[in-house]
């Protein structure tokens, strides 16, 4: 009996789980309620020319914003899940989550929150920001920047629709064989995560390439590499380890599928396969990945303390030698997360110091930002609020990985909760707060108006409270032997922690809400929180000199940059803020990249491949693969790839703005 | 006036190339697609650990010693060091904005790597014969993924290549096309390179007792 559809039939759909369909239910309503109110307002043709087609880097930074903030969302449900269920599961009681759905719940948090939330926060940022902070007018491969968005969105599509088509991984987020291997796992659920992640995979590695390839090769006249923004270094250290580690995921996860799909013997137990060398691959990429996440966010830090304490950033060389310095050590500590692995003494002894070296830089990026803050005129806004969190919260985070460092300690607290707590304690800080300093810092330059403050600080106190809840147990029921991904437990002693811990959840999730009422409210109130200056913060770099929100152009000529902190030193002098935005009297026309489909058609065909490998419908994989194929030829010989300002407009915008600013 | 003065010569200091302003587009591209040929020799040398760890991992099926065949691999290799040759010959014609000598240079470039390829799919083909498939042992598997992935990486060339010539059948070597033709050929002697080492890697030290 052949079936058209591969493995794909109705009972791929868990009718019987009244959660999974409750959940759908709502989601089905959400997205057709949001998508019936822009086709009633008629949006679509506006969202498609202004946002879908997109190659703006503006615009594609605040989309990919859009897709993790919801991904938060997701990510967090599956962790408060996670937590009622442990609250309650110990001892007779086995919780209201079956151990098959519990699993696919912790997969889908770790692999969400890694992949589908921190990358595209600060993917996001980046976009939005770097170009900005350079002086130019978009990254080196407008539209390349499109199709990564849009293969990024086509793996998060892919994972949520596990939710309700067959199943997720039930192998935890790091899908080690030979649990994930086909005899194991027989299900689709471990290719949904591969096919996930490979498509979106593709698109985060273009992204890498094209911002080393902007920050090396594009920066504003004047800008020599001591005059760059200590964002962009962070985000070159970010990009290039993106380029030299997530090709390697890319290998180990398609000997994975090879093994799981053609019966190749990479990591099975038998005919010779080695399933530590998937461990080993896997966190080669995962390692440096860690870095990936943390330098951007350490480079949003700086930028926030400088600005908000009215001080050149201390110890800027330092900063930037610091961030390279992570960004080799970040390849030389990856056997840390597997000690257990049975190497030899010495091996461990190498990584276990190693990763206590790489923490020198990291501490020497602490004390900077402290001597930042001695003797400047601090201005608690949320973002420095987010930033002094991050300093205390991640200290102690960064003092239990040396902890876990130690190769015996680590055979101890290896796989226990108290590791769950310490990566938390590190991640979460180091790489969510970041983003939220980010989103609340660059929030006006992207809409014209700040976010509410005092939502803001609300936001603020239920995240760090609520975040030391949830955690600080984990460590106590971590060393107490607690393992992780437990369905449901004996020791009836962990459970007061548990509880604490859920509830710790719960005022993290109040936190969430006061993010999303700071939304509203700042969107309702935009009239007061306007910001005409284009420079809300008296910021100290070049985005802060255009604009807010920027002109598609970004500069009507190239700043020429003389020291760091381009925009500050043009603010002292003389001469003042606009002086050097009037001064050409004739502006010239503008080439700015043309909008193009091609990032979301592509993203289309890649969802159909996806999708029909993952059933095993070979005639649609077919047809997934020549529809990219396709689209990229039609690019390809596209003629138009430039559209043209004409220097009337640009002038025109200027003019306009000028008389705004100044009275 | 002043803008003029510091434009005097003996006034004006040397503007070191970090601080020249965005480079031209011409660089930006080849530059990008540099950073894109190292990250896939990241990608390959992924393959290549897993081949030097698993290598030795015949579960009692055939080894390399017995399954290389040294001539083939020989002829193999002279057709795509010769095909790197021609396509330098080809970037030469195109620099020149010769259009019969790009044509010329281009098919004998693309016939090159097809005897590459089809010599190589023969390969392939005697060893599935022999039984020696992929799913026979975890050095098989290895193998055939690193060369398999080189061969491919050949064949999406060739499709490569073959755009390239419409693309120039019908617009010339305007600037787009010159561009996308310089990223061709340095992903045409990537291959080279990678082929070098999976030439040393697999069929030389592959051998040895």
């Amino acid at each position: 009996m052949n079936n058209p559809l591969g493995k794909l039939t109705w009972d791929a759909i868990p009718f019987h789980e009244p959660i999974i369909m409750g959940t759908a239910a709502v989601v089905a309503i959400g997205i057709g309620g949001v998508l019936g109110w822009i086709l009633l307002k008629g949006y679509v043709p506006y969202l498609w020319r202004e946002w879908i087609t997109s190659v703006d880097h503006k615009r594609i930074g605040v989309m990919y914003m859009v897709l993790a903030l919801l991904m938060l969302l997701r990510g967090f449900a599956d962790a408060i899940m996670m937590r009622g269920q442990q609250a309650v599961a110990a001892g007779d009681a086995q919780g209201y989550l079956p151990p098959h759905h519990y699993d696919q719940i912790f997969s889908a948090h770790g692999t969400i929150m890694i992949f589908f939330v921190a990358m595209p926060l600060v993917i996001g940022l980046m976009n939005f920001a770097v170009p900005l902070q350079l002086g130019i007018r978009d990254v080196a491969f407008p539209t390349l920047n499109s199709v990564s968005l849009w293969l990024t969105a086509s793996g998060i599509l892919l994972t949520n629709l596990s939710l309700v088509v067959g199943e997720f991984a039930k192998t935890g987020w790091m899908a080690y064989p030979p649990l994930s291997e086909l005899e194991f796992s027989p299900g689709v659920g471990v290719d949904y995560y591969l096919w996930a992640l490979q498509i979106a995979g593709v698109g985060t590695l273009m992204t890498g390439i094209n911002f080393v390839t902007t920050i090396l090769k594009m920066r504003a006249p004047g800008m020599g590499y001591m005059r760059v923004p200590v964002f962009c270094w962070t985000a070159l250290a970010s990009n290039l380890l993106i380029v030299a580690a997530f090709p390697v995921l890319t290998a180990t996860l398609a000997m994975l599928l090879l093994d799981r799909y053609l019966g190749f013997h990479f990591f099975t137990v038998d005919a010779g396969g080695n399933p530590m060398m998937y461990v080993n691959l896997f966190w080669i990429w995962g390692h440096p990945e860690v870095y990936i996440l943390v330098l951007p966010a350490f480079g949003i830090y700086s930028e926030v303390m400088a600005t908000f304490c009215g001080k050149p950033l201390f110890g800027y060389r330092s900063m930037v030698g610091a961030s390279m310095a992570i960004c080799i050590f970040a390849y030389l500590v990856w056997l840390h997360h597997f000690f257990t692995m049975g190497a030899s003494a010495d091996v461990n002894a190498f990584f276990g110091m190693m990763s206590m070296i790489i923490g020198v830089p990291t501490g020497v990026k602490i004390f900077n930002w402290l001597f930042t803050m001695y003797g400047g005129r601090v201005r608690f806004t949320v973002p420095v609020l987010w930033t002094i969190g991050f300093m205390v919260t991640f200290v102690f985070g960064g003092l239990t990985g040396v902890l876990l460092a130690v190769p015996p300690v680590d055979f101890q607290t290896h796989n226990s909760l108290f590791l769950v707590a310490h990566f938390h304690h590190v991640i979460v800080p180091g790489v969510v707060f970041g983003a939220f300093a980010g989103y609340q810092y660059w929030f006006p330059k992207a809409f014209g108006f700040r976010l509410d403050e005092r939502w803001g600080k609300r936001a603020f106190w239920c995240w760090i409270i609520g975040f030391h809840l949830a955690f600080m147990p984990l460590y106590v029921v971590g060393l107490g032997g607690m393992t992780r991904r437990l369905q449901h437990y004996d020791v009836m002693a962990w459970q007061p922690w548990l509880l604490a811990a859920a509830a710790g959840a719960v005022i993290v999730l109040v936190g969430i809400l006061c993010q999303a009422i700071q939304l509203a409210v700042s969107i309702r109130d935009r009239a007061l929180l306007r910001d005409i200056t284009g420079d809300p913060w008296n910021g100290r770099t070049l985005e802060w000199s255009t604009a807010s929100p920027p002109p598609a152009w970004n500069y009507a000529t190239l700043p020429n940059v003389t020291g760091i902190d381009a925009f500050w030193t043009r603010k002292q002098s003389a001469t003042g803020r606009f002086a050097l935005a009037a001064a050409p009297s004739e502006y010239q026309p503008i080439e700015i990249p043309k909008s193009s489909p091609i990032g979301i058609v592509n993203a289309f065909f890649a969802v159909v491949l996806g999708f029909a490998l993952i059933w095993h419908i070979w005639w649609m994989a077919g047809l997934g693969l020549l529809g990219i194929f396709a689209a990229l030829l039609a690019f390809a010989f596209r003629r138009e790839e430039e559209i043209k300002v004409p220097a009337y407009d640009v002038a025109r915008f200027e003019q306009l703005r000028q008389a705004e600013v100044v009275p | 006036m002043n803008d003029f003065a510091v434009a005097l010569p003996g006034i004006a200091r040397v503007v070191p190339a970090s601080e020249a302003g965005p480079a031209s587009k011409r660089i930006v591209v080849a530059y990008g697609f540099w950073v894109f040929l190292l990250s896939d020799i990241v990608m390959f040398s992924a393959f290549f650990a897993t081949y030097a760890a698993l290598a030795r991992e015949t579960a009692g099926g055939p080894s390399g010693v017995q399954l290389f065949n040294q001539t083939n691999v020989a002829i193999q290799t002279a057709c795509l060091l010769a095909s790197s040759y021609t396509c330098g010959l080809m970037s030469l014609s195109i620099a020149a904005r010769r259009l019969a000598g790009t044509y010329f240079w281009a098919l004998v470039t693309f016939a090159l790597g097809a005897a590459f390829l089809s010599l190589e799919l023969r390969e392939f083909a005697i060893m599935l014969a022999q039984g020696a498939t992929p799913q026979r042992s975890a050095f098989l598997s290895s193998f055939f993924a690193l060369v398999g992935c080189h061969g491919l990486h050949v064949a999406a060339g060739l499709v490569w290549l073959t755009v390239m010539m419409l693309q120039v059948t019908l617009r010339n070597f305007h600037a787009t096309v010159a561009r996308r033709l310089l990223c061709f050929s340095l992903f045409w002697h990537a291959l080279d390179i990678i082929w070098v080492w999976l030439f040393t890697v697999v069929y030389l030290m592959g051998v040895l007792p």
